[in-house]
C-alpha cells in the first residue's frame, strides 16, 4: 500500500481485455464478499479475481520488482550484507586449527610455490626487475578476482535455505561474498605490502593510487560476481568449469610474467597482445603494480622518449655473478596501449560489469532458489 | 470489513523433474545424449496444484490439511512467490513469509548470528534489531545456546529459533509450514499465542499441520486438499477437520457436545494451557 500507482497498475492494465465489460457496477460491492460467505470466491462470483486483485493493489507474488525499486531494496540491506560477509568470513575458518590465520597463509604459500616454479626452476623472472614484488602483486591482486568467482558461483546453492525462508533481494547474496573477499583482499594486502617493503621498495604517493585501483576492481568483481551467481544457479556444471577458465585467464593476464615480453619478444600477433593487455584483471593488476612498484613505474614503455635503437637492447646486469638480461630500457619502447587509457579502461570494466552483471542477475530474480 | 491479502487465482503448478529415470548422470547416457542431439532425456512433469482460487482476507489464519503429496506446500510455495505459476496466479500485497522446518539459516553460525542476520534480510534497521534481539531469544527459549553454532541445536530448538525470529516482525501474510511440529508442549502454546497475536495484527495467517488439533485450535478457517485440488474450503473448521478425519479412516474425535472442543484423553493433558 505505500507503492505508489505505478507497479500496481500493471497488472489492472493487462488483463482488462478479458473482463472489462462486466465491471461496472460492482465496483462498490467489496462489502458482498464478507457477507456469509463460505469462503470460496471462484471467478464466477461478481468480479474476476484478477480484477479483485487489481482494486485491492494487490500484486503477483512472483512479480519482479522494477530496477529503481530493487536497486532501492538492495540498498536498505546494506547492512544485511555487511552483517552477512562480516559472520562467513568467520564461520569460513571456525574448523580449521590455524582458523583465520589462512586469511594471510594462503596467499603466502601462493606465492612462494610460483616463485619457485616459475622465478626459480624455470626463469620466468628473466627480464623482470624485481621479480618477487612484482609476483607478489600479481598473484594477490588477481587472486581477489579468481576468489570473488569462484565464491559467487556457489552463492546460490549456499544459501538456499536462507533464500527459501526469507524474502530479500537476491542481489544481495552476490554481494556480500564479493563483500568477503575485499575484506580478505584487505588483509592479504597488508601481508603483501611488507613483502614488497622488505624486497626494498620504497613508499612514494604513488602508493594512495593503490586504493581507487582497488576500489575499481572491487566494483568490476561485484558486477562479475552478480553473472557468475545466476550462471552457476541455473548451470550446476559451471563451478566443473570454471577452475580451468580462470588459469586460463591468469596466464594470460600476466601474473606471473610481464606481457611486455610478449609485446618485445618476437610474438607476433599484436592484436592479441592488445587484447591481453586490456583484459580487466590484467589492466587492475599493471595499475595496481605501477602504482606500488617503482621499477615497473620507471621502466614502463612510454616513460621515456620513444627509442627504437635503445628499446631494442636488453642490458646486461650482473648480480651474484649471473648475469641477467634486463627489461630496464622497456622505458624506450612504445607502450602498446597508451598508459593514459589504464584508468578510462579500469573504470569502464567496472561499469560495463555493474550494468551488465546487474541486469542479467535481475531478469532471473524471482527463479532463485527453486526446484 | 473484508479485505483480501491474498487471491489465488486458477493457479496451476507444475515441477520439471530432471533425470526421472534415475541414468542420468552415467557418462553413457550422456554420450548418447549428446550424440543424439536430444534435449535432456526423462522430463518428468509433476502437476502438484491444479487450478486452486480462493481469496483470503484480513484476519484469516486458514489452516490447510490433506495427505502428504496433496500440494500443501507447494502451495505455501507459491504463495511466497518462491515458485513460479505454470498457470493463474497469486496476488498478495506485500511479500509473505515463508517458515517451513527446512528454512535453516546458517547452520555454522551461532544462534546470536542468525538472529542478527534473519532481522537485518528481513529489513529491519540494526536499531530495530537492537530493540527486539532479548525478545526474540527470550521467545525461542533456546538459553544458553545462543552463543553455539546452530549445528549443535537439536531440531526442535532450530525450528523454535527460525520460528522466533521470522514471528518478531509483523508480517501481513506469515506462512508456516509445519514449524512446530518439533516444538515441545510449552513452545507450542507460546507459538500458538504469538500466532493469534499476529492474526490480530490483522495479517493473514495460514498454517501447514499434520496435527489437526493445532489446526482445529489456531485456524478460523480451513482448506482440504487432494491432489492438488480443494476438497472442502470453509469457516466451519470442526466440521471439515472431522470430515477429513473420516475421509481418510481415522478414528472419530469426541467431542464436547457444546463447545465442539475435544475431549481430552488423559494422555493429551499435559499439552493445555
Amino acid at each position: 500500500m505505500t507503492e505508489p500507482g505505478g507497479p500496481s497498475a500493471r497488472p489492472r492494465a493487462r488483463r482488462t481485455a478479458r473482463s472489462g465489460t462486466e465491471r461496472a457496477g460492482r465496483i462498490s460491492a467489496p462489502g458482498a464478499l464478507a457477507a456469509g460467505d463460505v469462503g470460496v470466491l471462484s471467478p464466477d462470483l461478481n468480479e474476476s479475481l484478477t480484477d479483485l486483485a487489481a482494486r485491492y493493489g494487490l500484486r503477483p507474488s512472483a512479480e519482479r520488482p522494477s530496477p529503481p525499486r530493487y536497486v532501492r531494496e538492495l540498498w536498505q540491506r546494506r547492512h544485511f550484507m555487511l552483517a552477512f560477509a562480516t559472520a562467513q568470513n568467520i564461520a569460513m575458518y571456525t574448523n580449521a586449527k590455524l582458523g583465520q590465520l589462512w586469511q594471510v597463509l594462503t596467499p603466502l604459500l601462493n606465492v612462494a610455490v610460483y616463485w619457485l616454479i616459475f622465478g626459480k626452476i624455470l626463469d620466468t623472472s628473466r627480464g623482470i626487475p624485481d621479480y618477487i614484488p612484482f609476483l607478489v602483486v600479481g598473484v594477490f591482486v588477481f587472486n581477489f578476482t579468481q576468489r570473488s568467482f569462484i565464491s559467487t558461483s556457489k552463492v546460490i546453492t549456499d544459501s538456499l535455505p536462507l533464500i527459501r525462508a526469507l524474502q530479500f533481494p537476491r542481489a544481495a547474496l552476490p554481494l556480500a561474498y564479493v563483500l568477503i573477499e575485499l575484506q580478505q583482499m584487505l588483509i592479504a594486502s597488508v601481508v603483501m605490502f611488507v613483502i614488497i617493503l622488505v624486497s626494498g621498495e620504497p613508499i612514494t604517493w604513488y602508493w594512495l593510487l593503490f586504493i581507487p585501483a582497488l576500489l575499481l576492481q572491487a566494483l568490476f568483481n561485484a558486477g562479475i560476481g552478480m553473472f557468475v551467481a545466476r550462471v552457476g544457479a541455473q548451470l550446476n556444471d559451471f563451478s566443473q568449469l570454471l577452475p580451468f577458465l580462470l588459469r586460463t585467464w591468469m596466464y594470460m593476464s600476466g601474473v606471473l610474467f610481464s606481457l611486455l615480453t610478449l609485446a618485445e619478444r618476437g610474438f607476433r600477433h599484436p592484436l592479441i597482445v592488445k587484447l591481453l593487455y586490456i583484459n580487466p584483471a590484467a589492466i587492475y593488476i599493471t595499475l595496481i603494480r605501477l602504482a606500488l612498484l617503482q621499477k615497473q613505474r620507471e621502466s614502463a614503455p612510454g616513460a621515456a622518449p620513444y627509442n627504437k635503437a635503445l628499446c631494442a637492447k636488453w642490458p646486461d646486469v650482473t648480480i651474484n655473478g649471473v648475469t641477467h638480461n634486463y627489461l630496464y630500457n622497456s622505458k624506450y619502447c612504445m607502450p602498446v596501449i597508451s598508459p593514459d587509457l589504464n584508468w578510462p579502461l579500469a573504470a569502464g570494466w567496472a561499469v560495463v560489469a555493474i550494468v551488465v552483471g546487474f541486469f542479467f542477475f535481475w531478469r532471473a530474480e524471482t527463479r532463485y532458489g527453486r526446484g | 470489513m473484508a479485505e483480501p491479502l491474498v487471491i489465488v487465482d486458477d493457479l496451476h503448478i507444475v515441477y520439471k523433474v530432471y533425470g526421472a529415470g534415475g541414468d542420468r548422470g552415467t557418462a553413457a547416457t550422456v554420450l548418447l545424449r549428446m550424440i543424439g542431439r536430444k534435449t535432456r532425456g526423462n522430463i518428468r512433469e509433476v502437476h502438484a496444484v491444479r487450478g486452486l482460487s480462493f481469496v483470503a482476507n484480513r484476519g484469516d489464519a486458514i489452516g490447510i490439511i490433506g495427505r502428504n503429496g496433496s500440494g500443501k506446500s507447494t502451495l505455501l510455495r507459491a504463495i511466497a512467490g518462491l515458485l513460479p505459476p505454470e498457470k493463474g496466479n497469486v496476488y498478495t500485497n506485500s511479500q509473505a513469509s515463508l517458515l517451513g522446518v527446512n528454512a535453516a539459516l546458517l547452520d555454522e553460525l551461532t544462534g546470536e548470528r542468525n538472529v542478527v542476520l534473519g532481522c537485518l534480510a528481513m529489513g529491519m534497521s540494526r536499531a530495530e534489531v537492537k530493540a527486539k534481539y532479548q525478545d526474540i531469544v527470550g521467545f525461542s527459549g533456546v538459553g544458553d545456546f545462543i552463543d553455539l553454532p546452530m549445528k549443535t541445536y537439536s531440531a526442535g530448538m532450530g525450528s523454535r529459533l527460525r520460528f522466533a525470529i521470522a514471528a518478531s516482525k509483523t508480517h501481513e501474510v506469515l506462512l508456516i509450514d509445519e514449524a512446530l511440529a518439533t516444538g515441545d508442549a510449552e513452545f507450542r502454546v507460546k507459538s500458538h499465542n504469538r500466532i493469534e497475536e499476529l492474526r490480530a495484527a490483522a495479517g493473514a495467517v495460514f498454517l501447514v499441520a499434520h496435527e489437526l488439533e493445532e489446526i482445529e485450535l489456531t485456524c478460523n478457517r480451513v482448506i482440504w486438499m487432494e491432489r492438488g485440488k480443494i476438497v472442502t474450503e470453509g469457516y466451519d473448521v470442526i466440521t471439515i477437520v472431522d470430515q477429513y478425519i473420516e475421509a481418510s479412516g481415522g478414528e472419530p474425535v469426541l467431542r464436547d457436545p457444546v463447545t465442539r472442543r475435544r475431549i481430552k484423553t488423559s494422555s493429551m493433558e499435559t499439552a493445555g494451557a
